[in-house]
């Protein structure tokens, strides 16, 4: 992360105004506006799309699907591969469309946090691949990848123990706040992205990166959570429009 | 990390049991460490290193000095680079080969708790802006693999990083000269990780292999010297709630503060 160059343009003075709304008019514990569209890929057998301020992102599944190499296949469940993966223009400088370090070990992180959430017992030797592609970017697509490749997991009709949501929390100029843009990301004091299932009240994903007091960090994981909650509400209203849209074209 | 299973399942159900009843097979409390020894100075040709024997898992640290461009966003500052390697010979799980997700992991972990803590005045690492600086290679090198390389790596890296000398130089004609004498490399924070295995629904610090190997998720806290948290992970296909992320949060802070008494007096 430290490697990737600033934003041109001019950085304004403040991030934060004193009535606490910040440079693109959000309140601390405000998310940006979100669009999320389910089964938007013909090919694949699950897909979500998301945009969330400048934030756009696609998710696709395939599977569960024969494992190639077959060595890997894991006897009693699915192997679930994850590729979280950055188009070359979706920053303001280049990226080699080679993975990065980062990009690897995202896609670690994000597996993890999606493999709680699915009933991989029940297809023992298969492996289910879940592909995230970032075309733009804009400061949390970790999270925002994560949201939408549960979707996509529920899409592709594979058995879930719950949606998973994601949202970062973090400290800008003394404040908490939440759902950090990239200028906000790099201007700030810290970084909390977290994935959270609602029902099990479980965490799936937790990073951090920063400086924060004891108090602070759980004042975020607090924040985050309930920004994962509005997260879920978006997840399950965009599952239930693909699902209406449907029914009225088989009429 | 990703494991096969390899221990026994009777001893797994051992493992999982007894710490749901507070208890460990290698008779620790739940927040208890491994015997802990260090050593410093152990690499002559490095300009610092550390090998750290965390119970039976061994982890050697290396820090080179050299120069070379700065990143183009922060001109004036020195380079920080961490880089891990799951040697074969540590354990039969290892391949030779680049970086996998897990040493590629180990080695963002380690490197966040030093970054953000700001553990290395890097502006002081600068020999001529947008130019020259001085880039410091942290190599973490896990010779024996027994479970908690996370914090076993941390502390070696800190001890290296403290027992770093650099060479000191002139600048002639744009050219780095190196002159007699050394000092020391400008460390004013002492981060510290704290690695958490959720066993049973209960967490445990320090896990050993076999925990690993049964655990369902874990979680690293990096605690600075101030006490405050300056890098979290969470790993492994298991999840936390919130109170158990709260808990460990505050054992983290206790325990931070034993092992940087024996990091910082080494």
């Amino acid at each position: 992360m430290a490697k990737k160059s600033p934003e041109k343009g001019e950085k304004p003075e403040k991030l934060i105004n004193k009535n606490n709304i910040r440079i693109d008019g959000r309140k601390l514990n405000e998310l940006r506006p979100t669009k999320l569209e389910v089964g938007i890929l013909s090919n694949a057998d699950g897909s979500a799309y998301i945009e969330q301020g400048k934030n756009k992102i696609l998710a696709a599944v395939y599977g569960p699907k024969e494992l190639h190499p077959k060595h890997l296949a894991l006897p009693d469940r699915a192997l679930l591969h994850c590729r979280y993966h950055m188009a070359p223009f979706s920053v303001q400088e280049r990226k080699s469309p080679a993975p990065s370090r980062r990009e690897i070990e995202l896609s670690k992180v994000i597996r993890e946090s999606l493999e709680p959430s699915i009933f991989a017992e029940y297809y023992p030797r298969t492996s289910i691949d879940v592909f995230i592609e970032v075309l733009q970017a804009d400061g949390g697509t970790r999270c925002a990848g994560i949201t939408i490749a549960s979707l996509a997991l529920a899409d592709a009709g594979i058995p879930m123990r719950d949606l998973v949501s994601a949202c970062a929390a973090g400290k800008v100029e003394g404040h908490l706040l939440l759902d950090l843009t990239d200028t906000e990301d790099k201007a700030g004091e810290a970084d909390l992205p977290l994935a959270f299932m609602p029902n099990f009240n479980a965490i799936t994903l937790l990073q951090m990166d920063g400086k924060l007091t004891p108090d602070e960090f759980e004042q975020a994981v607090n924040m985050a959570v309930e920004g994962c909650k509005q997260m879920s509400t978006l997840q399950k209203e965009a599952l239930k429009a693909k699902y209406v849209v449907k029914e009225a074209n088989e009429e | 990390m990703n494991i096969p299973a390899m221990v026994v399942r009777v001893k797994q159900k051992r493992i999982a049991e007894l710490i749901s009843h507070g208890k460990r097979l290698d008779e620790r409390g739940l927040d208890e460490y491994r015997d802990i020894q260090l050593e410093v100075g152990v690499i002559e040709r490095a300009e610092g290193s550390a090998r750290i024997r965390l119970g039976k898992t061994e982890v050697m640290v290396g820090v080179k000095i050299e120069t070379g461009e700065p990143f183009p966003d922060v001109p004036n500052e020195g380079v920080l680079t961490v880089n891990a390697e799951l040697v074969p010979l540590a354990s039969p799980t290892f391949e030779a080969g680049p970086p996998d997700e897990n040493s590629i992991e180990l080695a963002r972990i380690v490197d966040r708790g030093i970054r953000e803590s700001k553990a290395i005045t890097l502006e002081k690492l600068c020999i001529t802006p947008q130019k020259k600086v001085f880039v410091v290679f942290v190599d973490i090198y896990v010779l024996n693999h027994d479970g908690n390389l996370i914090d076993a790596s941390a502390m070696a890296a800190l001890a290296a990083l403290l027992n770093t000398k650099m060479f000191n130089y002139e600048l002639k004609n744009d050219e780095v000269q190196i002159k007699p004498g050394y000092t020391q490399l400008p460390i004013v924070n002492h981060p510290v990780a704290v690695t958490f295995a959720k066993i049973n629904d209960k967490i445990v610090v320090d896990p050993w292999l076999e925990e690993e190997q049964v655990m369902d998720a874990r979680i690293t806290i990096t605690m600075d010297k101030d006490d405050k948290v300056c890098a979290v992970q969470k790993g492994g296909y298991g999840y936390f709630s919130k109170e158990q992320i709260f808990e460990a949060a505050k054992i983290a802070k206790k325990k931070s503060e034993e092992l940087r008494k024996i990091l910082v007096k080494s």
